[in-house]
């Protein structure tokens, strides 16, 4: 057994080679990507022959994992909370389904929205599916956990909805390393029907989901990771979920709370303990990452004089994730605070990288459709999405993942023209390929930027699936060759690339427009590679 | 004993090289250690930071609580001040004297470099003039990580074996260059 040092996110990747898995599927997403990433350089994950390649998008990755687990075999499949929306049709039914070999579903949640464009919670897709939620409060307890959800996947027959958040995703710390699991053996089902979602299967089968949920919510194995910690000072109890119970800790300097603490580590939670903390307690304190669902759950019924403090009262703020200070706050306790930041200090949002192409895109686009005004142009989730940033001002929308093209296309339906939509290459694969189909089919007067980068750049350069197929995939689809039109976005090209654009944005029919030139990230990496091997 | 640091700087600037140098000396002695890190929308030349935590006990948060860092190690200085609200009393500041100018309405340099003198613990480091003095341009990181050495309770030779151990696939010239650059750091300062 060796130490590593991780970020959680290798340390969920880790636990799941040691714990036998299979197959890993994935879209990237801060803070998610890095259990993929990890995965696909790991030397034991390529010498058990585990699946490691990214999937078009979170759907197809969470259909994937439950087709893995058809026959037998244990898959994880990962993706930042909203990647849960895309997956949430797939990963609703698997719980209907139930699953066959473990299947745990890693949702990445991102509270203050780091790099995201909301901050849901996903616990409550755990309960909205009635699966089972694994929330670690640090590094070691992640690895540990995913041994325990295959496990428990595997004896309820369920999937496991595993839930960290950005500050556990991205941050590092030493984890011990546990004997290595064998793979599973190929196992087909028992039942050949078990995922056949017919409504006479179904409604037995939700039976069963809705009885074990309960059974969950006593069975001592899962129940470990709630544990009720004495406390002296009964003023007060306090709930920690996950990362919380760090905070907590943070400010208990003795090493233990004056208060009796119930740490949750999992979801459903039996009622005893929260029964036992409520008589116990003058009050509660719940601290919980991301929107409060146990708080909700704590209150009950309203009228009642019992005060349960959090989110909601005011003691924690609504939004945004918890931190050291706002938990000593909360906790009636004194923190620090060094100086104020000098009114020197300017921001420094992030922006396009110098000698980028989507730059250059922008340039050509904002030119050709200076003849028609403002506000003409939707765009989607990438790099590309700080055009919406000076110097560019160039787009008016960042929704979710493919809606530029259909945002386009009912714009249109609405009498706006042009209609513009700019979409990078892997959000296109993701979720653009379907609405461009609409477009095809009733012929949108709109035109479809496809700033191609040849790779999935924000979230650090992983393989797109479009590269070399977006012109044969906008052909397929249906849009006429003459007005499938390919660029390259340099300054050089600049004029050029204008005359096309306004060609095609006059055009009243569906028109693509592929700008295409490596990401400059990539390319720097690609060629120092090419040197070393030289 | 516990260290609490805050690595700040512009994305790709390579704080996170100079983290994983911290990560393998606190490891070499034994140590407790956390360290959050920024990914994602922000690297592309956004503001991003590292809290770097290690202790001979267990470290509770990811984050280091407001007034409790003993070091902001900078490797820009208006980024050193964006900080601040987290150094403690008897922190101190280590910060680059060359800034990273992205965006239109950069602060005049005078005008850091006084807010930064306020501080009573504060180092200018001219770290690329070193760095390229010493013969690599590009380890002005590892030459502020020399520079603030002083401030971080691990031995200075666990630093050298972090090095190695970072640059190790790299060969023995960028070591040297590594090394050569961490030691310039650690002269500018004399305790």
């Amino acid at each position: 057994m060796s130490k590593l040092i991780l970020l959680g996110d290798e340390a969920i990747a880790q636990a799941a080679i040691d714990a036998g898995l299979s197959g890993m599927y994935a879209y990237p997403g801060t803070p998610s990507t890095e259990i993929m990433e990890y995965i696909q350089s790991s030397r034991d994950a390529s010498s058990r022959n585990i699946h490691h390649e990214w999937s078009a998008n979170e759907k197809t990755a969470m259909e994937a994992a439950l087709g893995m687990s058809y026959t037998g075999k244990r898959a994880m499949v990962a993706m930042k909370h909203v990647g849960l929306n895309v997956a949430a049709d797939g990963f609703i039914n698997s719980a209907m389904t139930g699953v066959n070999g473990g299947v745990i579903v890693v949702a990445a949640d991102d509270p203050s929205m780091h790099s995201s464009q909301n901050e849901q919670d996903s616990r409550f897709y755990g309960k909205f599916a009635f699966v089972p939620v694994f929330e670690p409060s640090n590094q070691q307890e992640a690895y540990d956990m995913v041994f325990e959800a295959f496990e428990v996947s595997e004896k309820y027959k369920v999937p496991v909805l595993f839930r960290i958040t950005t500050r556990l995703a991205h941050s590092r710390s030493a984890v011990n390393q546990k004997d290595k699991l064998e793979q599973k053996e190929f196992n087909m089902p028992s039942d050949l029907r078990q995922f056949v979602l017919l409504p006479a299967i179904a409604r037995r089968k939700f039976k069963v989901l809705l009885s074990n949920f309960e059974s969950l919510a006593e069975d001592e194995k899962c129940q470990i990771n709630n544990q009720y910690i004495e406390g002296d000072d009964k003023s007060m109890g306090v709930v920690a979920c996950g990362l919380a119970y760090n905070y907590l800790m943070e400010n208990c300097k003795e090493g233990a709370c004056r208060f009796p603490v119930v740490k949750i580590g999992f979801y459903p939670v039996r009622e005893e303990l929260l029964a036992r903390l409520k008589s116990e307690c003058d009050q509660i304190l719940v601290l919980e990452e991301g929107f409060p669902v146990f708080e909700e759950l704590m209150k009950g019924v309203p009228g009642s004089d019992y005060r349960i403090r959090g989110r909601l009262d005011g003691s924690l703020p609504r939004d945004g994730e918890l931190n050291p200070n706002l938990v000593a706050k909360a906790l009636g306790l004194r923190s620090g605070y060094g100086k104020d930041i000098p009114d020197v200090v300017r921001k420094r949002p992030p922006s396009l990288c110098k000698g980028c192409g989507h730059a250059d895109m922008y340039n050509a686009l904002n030119d050709a459709l200076k003849e028609y005004g403002p506000g003409r142009v939707f765009s989607d989730i990438g790099c590309y999405t700080l055009g919406a940033l000076p110097p560019f001002n160039a787009i008016n929308s960042c929704v979710d993942m493919g809606a530029s093209v259909t945002m386009a296309i009912g714009a249109a339906d609405g009498g706006l023209f042009p209609s513009v939509a700019v979409i990078g290459d892997s959000t296109f694969t993701h979720s653009g390929m379907t609405g461009l189909l609409d477009a095809v089919i009733k012929n949108s007067p709109v035109t479809v930027i496809i700033s191609d980068n040849s790779t999935t750049g924000m979230t650090g350069g992983q393989k797109s699936h479009a590269t070399n197929r977006l012109e044969s995939i906008c052909e397929g689809l249906g849009v006429e060759k003459k007005h499938i039109r390919t660029i390259i976005p340099l300054r050089k090209n600049h004029n050029e690339n204008t005359v096309i654009m306004k060609e095609e944005i006059a055009f009243k029919g569906v028109s693509v427009i592929i700008s295409q030139r490596e990401c400059i990230q990539t390319a720097v990496r690609r060629k120092k590679k090419e040197r070393e091997k030289k | 004993m516990k260290n609490d640091i805050i690595l700040s700087g512009v994305g790709g600037q390579g704080i996170l090289s100079i983290a994983a140098v911290i990560g393998y000396a606190a490891v070499e002695n034994n140590l407790y250690l956390k360290q959050a890190e920024v990914h994602g929308m922000s690297q592309r030349g956004g503001d991003v930071q590292s809290h770097f935590r290690f202790s001979d006990k267990p470290v509770a948060s990811d984050l280091i609580p407001y007034g409790e860092a003993d070091l902001i190690l900078s490797v820009e200085p208006m980024e050193a001040l964006r900080y601040l609200p987290w150094l403690s009393d008897k922190g101190w500041l280590v910060t680059n004297s060359k800034p990273f100018i992205n965006i239109p309405d950069y602060p005049d340099e005078d005008e850091l470099h006084a807010q930064i003198k306020k501080i009573k613990n504060n180092l200018i480091v001219d770290a690329d003039t070193i760095a390229k003095d010493t013969g690599s341009a590009r380890a002005a990181n590892i030459v502020m990580l020399g520079a603030a050495s002083h401030f971080i309770e691990l031995p200075f030779q666990s630093l050298q074996n972090a090095i190695r151990k970072l640059f190790a696939r790299k060969g023995d010239e960028i070591i040297d260059l590594n090394l050569k650059a961490l030691t310039a750091g650690r002269e500018q300062y004399n305790k």
